[in-house]
């Protein structure tokens, strides 16, 4: 089965009934998208398909065909972070990080619906979301920074996905 | 001759003019000061109790919005109504409504400069509102924090915009309260007679409206709400499993029930709201309407279905996914398929409720003569409450297509539902998704009742 995930054609041959997360990590060996609760009730495994936030852990890959697959890596890298990531690491939004793949792809395509959320706006956006270590006020603060990043970016690196 | 024809002419007109002021015309009420006015504590919480029942501050808030501020609009087949004000504000909430002005719009449903106001506002039930109670919800609501909030202008075609025609809806549909018990009917029965059919107002909803927007002589018969249907709440139940007093109790306190499912859409708000409410007024409630509904069942009609089989219990389980997919999944069917490898993972996880989801079989969505209520709940899912322990669906409006919907539905219909196809799956469909793109992000948080405390 063919999928299309960061841009790129990707053939699996997996059962297609197979959660979508377990072939990110495992076939893929794309390890952003986190395991938590495998019942789409915490977030960590949030990745977007073509322009929404969804959980791939509830989404069999049988539902992918032909449907543009993103994941946090398919955002920036290490070298040249995505303006979402670049304002996680500046606002210092992560304790232990479990959940923030997640919390980013989610905010991601919250950005891609509404450059300039409210408070309120985010805070129910990111409610999917669970997050042990309590670093809720700055991945609120994050996702500000991110929408400021994102409307004075030069063009090139906005990503349009 | 003629002239006395005239003369008669002239008089019959005139007779009916003044007969048409008579009955369109209500005075104004002269404004109070209520800041002069002390409410006894006692009276203010059974206010807060009743306007819980009442379900006040859901139509009366606007999502995000203040409490009882107004503002939420109510789509209606003759326009959209915005709610209005009913805090204590002087200037834009009933701050200088005297109590028999109050009174008086609960009863008759006029405002006190003598306006008519619409029936979203459902006096055709408040009506029924004793006295006493009037003055219980009027010191409640005068003790709310003021907010200072101008209403907004509801946009109604002609001649829906006319006020003064309301008053012949009046006539043809208001009824007169307040409510009178059965001297000999059972107290619990008529406490929640009273509650259901009054302040509670569940006929606004379960009851069927004829084409003037009033409710016809088939109480409870399922009628709709905000794009969902609301299912009858009479002997025309359409859920699996008998309702019995204790299983409506349950749910309206909590919100599901193992052998029912889940209160959403707009019976979400009303059950969160009857989380803390009275529990005896909430069994008076139950007890009501389930002797509406017939003889109650021992939980074994219908096939047998009964929901018994499933382990129940805190913990009986692990709470995190195991084998993600169920095997044996018909080979042919997409919609199998898709249930085998998605639903299935919380629906036949053997996890009892909130942990796990409810067995489709009993589910009265499934059920139903029309696919609405299913494909809203496909769509939206069910967000988490607030600090209650419900069950949560995770939303699947971004991850289907409109065929993969349409498959999973006729899947589940036919093979939990029993039910012949659905014919509206698309149109269905196509209004839950309008509806969701169309909704603003807002929190669950911004809808939860204000303390009453």
């Amino acid at each position: 089965m063919k999928l299309t995930v960061n841009d790129s054609i990707r053939t699996v041959e997996t059962d297609p009934d197979t959660p979508l997360l377990y072939v990110l990590r495992d076939d893929l060996e794309l390890h952003a998208a986190k395991y938590g609760c495998g019942l789409g009730q915490c977030g960590a495994c949030t990745v977007i398909v073509d322009d929404k936030a969804v959980f791939s852990c509830v989404t069999p890959i049988s539902l992918l065909e032909g449907r543009r697959i993103t994941t946090l890596e398919g955002l920036g890298t290490v070298e040249r972070p995505a303006p979402i990531q670049k304002a996680f690491i500046e606002e210092q939004a992560a304790q232990c990080g479990y959940c923030i793949a997640g919390m980013m792809m989610r905010a991601q395509a919250l950005l891609l619906r509404d450059p300039n959320p409210t408070d309120s706006v985010i805070r129910a956006a990111l409610e999917p979301h669970l997050c042990r270590c309590g670093t809720h006020m700055r991945i609120v603060k994050a996702i500000r920074r991110a929408a400021e990043l994102l409307r004075t970016a030069p063009v090139s690196t906005k990503r349009a996905i | 001759m003629t002239k006395h024809k005239l003369m008669a002419f002239v008089t019959l007109c005139g007779a009916l003019t003044a007969v048409t002021i008579a009955l369109v015309y209500e005075p104004s009420i002269d404004p109070v000061d209520v800041s002069a006015v002390g409410f006894d504590a006692a009276l203010v919480q059974k206010g807060a109790d009743l306007a819980t029942i009442g379900d006040c501050i859901t139509c009366h808030t606007s999502p995000g919005g203040k409490s009882f501020a107004g503002g939420l609009p109510l789509k209606t087949p003759f326009g959209t109504i915005y709610s209005t004000n009913i805090s204590p504000d002087p200037e834009t909430g009933i701050g200088h409504w005297s109590e028999a002005a109050f009174r008086r719009a609960m009863r008759r449903g006029v405002a006190p400069d003598g306006k008519h106001l619409y029936p979203a506002f459902p006096y055709d039930h408040f009506t029924l509102v004793s006295d006493d109670d009037d003055k219980a919800l009027y010191a409640y609501l005068m003790t709310r924090q003021p907010i200072h909030a101008l209403s907004r202008t509801n946009e109604l075609s002609f001649p829906f915009n006319v006020r003064f025609l309301l008053a012949g809806w009046k006539m043809l549909f208001l009824g007169s309260g307040p409510f009178k018990p059965d001297p000999a009917a059972d107290p619990i029965w008529s406490r929640g007679a009273y509650l259901v059919l009054g302040i509670g107002h569940c006929g606004a909803c379960h009851t069927p409206r004829n084409i003037l927007g009033a409710e016809k002589a088939q109480p409870f018969s399922g009628g709709e709400a905000e794009g969902w249907q609301a299912f009858p709440i009479n002997s025309a139940s359409l859920s699996p499993v008998p309702w019995t007093e204790e299983s409506l109790k349950v749910y309206l306190r909590r919100g599901w029930h193992e052998l029912h499912g889940v209160a959403a859409g707009p019976m979400a708000p009303v059950a969160e709201n009857l989380s803390v409410a009275s529990e005896d007024d909430v069994r008076a409630i139950a007890v009501y309407v389930a002797s509406g509904m017939g003889r109650p069942f021992d939980g074994i009609e219908s096939g047998g279905r009964t929901g018994a089989t499933r382990p129940s219990g805190n913990g009986s389980k692990p709470q995190s996914g195991g084998s993600q997919t169920v095997p044996g999944a018909p080979d042919g069917d997409i919609g199998a398929r898709i249930y085998a490898s998605t639903c299935a993972t919380c629906h036949e996880s053997g996890r009892a409720m909130p942990y796990g989801g409810i067995d489709l079989s009993l589910s009265t969505l499934l059920s139903a003569p029309s696919s609405r209520n299913f494909m809203r709940l496909l769509l939206d899912g069910l967000p988490a409450t607030d600090g209650r322990k419900a069950p949560i669906m995770p939303e699947f409006s971004a991850i289907l297509t409109d065929e993969q919907a349409i498959a999973i539905a006729s899947y589940v219909r036919s093979h939990f539902g029993n039910k012949p196809p659905w014919q509206d799956v698309s149109v269905r469909l196509r209004e839950a998704r309008d509806d969701q793109a169309a909704a603003p992000l807002s929190s669950a948080a911004d809808h939860r009742p204000a303390a009453n405390k």
